[in-house]
């Protein structure tokens, strides 16, 4: 069984984001890390390449400046291979330029039995782009996955939903968007880590996956304005002497819901 | 006129309270269609009632994923002559799914997570809180409608507009073939007890600072007898110590309860998103540097262990 898993590499979420004066996008510059989001997609994957007895799990993902850290990382818990779209052309491009790009760069691979992706990013967080490859793709799709096993070739899914969940069935090929805590992502060994150095990444540009137009000429949004939210007035912030708890008594009898 | 549609989704019944609110701002837009994934008969009156003139339904779904169905039942009404100007959907997983898999089929861009939207002759701009909340960009869309936007719950009032009843066309789904081969099996639902999380007075959320699954009893325990709902952060809930329904933030719930007790939360840009609506927010935490003390009303720099305990007792002693 071969599974694509959809990868992102983004700004260390520990580190505050900040917005590029001039375009007003996400500032993506220096190292990226693989998105933790995506961390539990690679380990699905690679479950289920186990479970199947053989196959391969390959890794797409867009990131400017031939950036590869994340991918690299995602090598390192045991993917084979990689594509990553790297292109100046690309910035501005919006989510479902993103998910033109992807859709391309895996079926430069070849395709798989299945595709992998998280529910959304952990920076931008649109949320579309798995539903739209598979859309791309012509592929059935269950977003929301909390729980995932390939019987035959048949895909069987317990999807999240408001109020529970539903039990799902799918042939393959199909796309799954999956949940954090699906699996427990591992850990890369050192093995693993130097053997990730090796692994090959195929570096392609848009032009090169036919994708066209790209970028801000893509896009089908134009940003006018960039505001600050209205703060909320600062609050009374005490240490705990062991008396805190009557404060909240006291302040919720004064706002009168006790 | 802009011609306005709503994705419009139901619960135990009812239009959700998220199709509600869209309606009504929708109305101050222009003409209002509701498009309903399944059967319309039970809700067509209410949406009139908040503003639809005219309901599409596609009639029951029949354990299809509504991505693939109702997106395809959409482009088939658009191809059929009557095209809106913009379409709305709730930020739900249902809405989420029917756009992606819509703006595809229609080459449209679009645009997630917003609060708000207005239309000046035909621009058409929304509003979209970004960090955690502390940044609002708004956004044009360009080229050609229809223009596609997702909401979040609780970004508009809902009230009725005394309409009545709207003309029920069906919209039904054409065939799909494979794409549309994914099939519900089973159905699933939580059972809960006391006043809904994104419709309680009063909420107390725990986070990863109860330390283990168990101390998750004090949060239920000071949440009902408050009244209220528990809920939860990211953190516990992909840790498994609570469902997923009691998520409060950007993948979960949003919440605007009139108190919010986050109780060793940190306060994640996730979380924030999804409760920083409340009118007070009170916070424990160990880490005076916590982020959830930047929004607090009122903020007890202490360790939850201790406080929620003489809390709960407090509340206990008055009865």
């Amino acid at each position: 069984m071969n599974v694509i898993v959809c990868v992102k590499q983004i700004p260390d979420p520990a580190t505050p984001g900040a917005l590029d004066p001039g375009t007003n996008t996400l500032k993506r510059e220096g190292k990226l890390i693989l998105d933790e989001s995506d961390s539990y997609g690679v380990e699905m994957a690679l479950q289920l390449v186990d479970a199947a007895g053989g196959g391969e799990v390959s890794l797409v993902s867009m990131a400017p400046n031939g950036e590869v850290s994340g991918m690299r990382t995602a090598l390192a818990m045991g993917a084979t291979k990689g594509v990553l779209i790297s292109d100046p052309a690309l910035q501005g491009s919006d989510a479902l330029t993103t998910a033109k790009v992807l859709a391309a760069a895996i079926t430069r691979i070849g395709g798989a039995d299945l595709i992998i992706a998280a529910t959304e990013s952990s920076d931008g967080y649109t949320g579309t782009v798995p539903e739209q490859i598979a859309e791309l793709l012509g592929l059935p799709s269950v977003t929301f996955a909390k729980r995932v096993t390939v019987v035959g070739s048949s895909l069987q899914v317990d999807r999240q939903t408001e109020s529970g969940y539903d039990e799902v069935t799918s042939p393959l090929p199909a796309l799954i968007s999956v949940t954090a805590g699906v699996v427990e992502p591992r850990y890369p060994s050192f093995k693993g880590i130097m053997a990730a150095k090796s692994k090959p990444i195929d570096t392609v540009t848009a032009a090169d996956l036919g994708v066209d137009p790209v970028g801000w000429a893509g896009a089908g949004q134009t940003i006018v304005n960039v505001g600050q939210a209205e703060a909320r007035a600062a609050g009374e912030i005490i240490e705990d002497d062991g008396e805190g708890f009557a404060k909240i008594v006291a302040f919720l009898e004064n706002l009168k819901v006790i | 006129m802009t011609n306005v549609w709503v994705f419009a989704q139901e619960s135990d019944g009812a239009p959700t309270s998220a199709t509600l609110e869209l309606l009504t701002k929708a109305r101050l837009l222009g003409t209002v269609t509701a498009f309903v994934g399944g059967d319309a008969s039970a809700i067509a009156g209410a949406l009139g009632e908040y503003g639809a003139t005219k309901v599409y339904a596609t009639g029951d779904l029949g354990g299809k994923l509504p991505g693939v169905a109702v997106s395809a039942a959409m482009k088939a009404v658009i191809d059929g002559g009557d095209s809106p100007d913009l379409i709305v959907f709730p930020q739900s997983y249902e809405g989420r799914d029917v756009v992606s898999r819509l703006s595809v089929k229609l080459d449209r861009t679009v645009l997630t997570n917003n609060v708000d939207v207005e239309v000046n002759g035909t621009t058409v701009t929304v509003t979209t809180p970004i960090f955690g909340g502390n940044v609002l960009v708004t956004t044009s869309f360009s080229g050609a409608a229809p223009y596609l936007a997702l909401f979040r719950p609780k970004s508009f009032v809902a009230e009725p507009s005394g309409g009545g009843a709207p003309a029920v066309v069906a919209a039904p789904v054409p065939e799909l073939g494979s794409t549309g081969a994914a099939a519900v099996t089973a159905v699933h639902t939580e059972e809960t007890t006391g006043p809904k999380l994104d419709e309680a007075t009063i909420v107390v959320s725990g986070g990863r600072g109860l330390g283990d699954a168990e101390k998750y009893t004090m949060i239920e325990q000071l949440a009902k007898l408050l009244k209220g709902a528990p809920g939860a952060s990211r953190a516990i809930v992909d840790a498994g110590w609570v469902p997923y329904s009691y998520q409060v933030g950007q993948t979960g719930k949003v919440v605007k309860p009139g108190v919010y007790i986050a109780c060793g939360i940190s306060g994640a840009t996730q979380h924030m998103v999804g409760m920083k609506g409340s009118k007070t927010i009170i916070a424990i935490n160990k880490d005076k540097e916590a982020p959830i003390f930047g929004i607090a009303d009122l903020g007890i720099v202490g360790d939850v262990h201790k406080v929620l305990p003489k809390l709960i007792e407090a509340l206990q002693a008055r009865g």
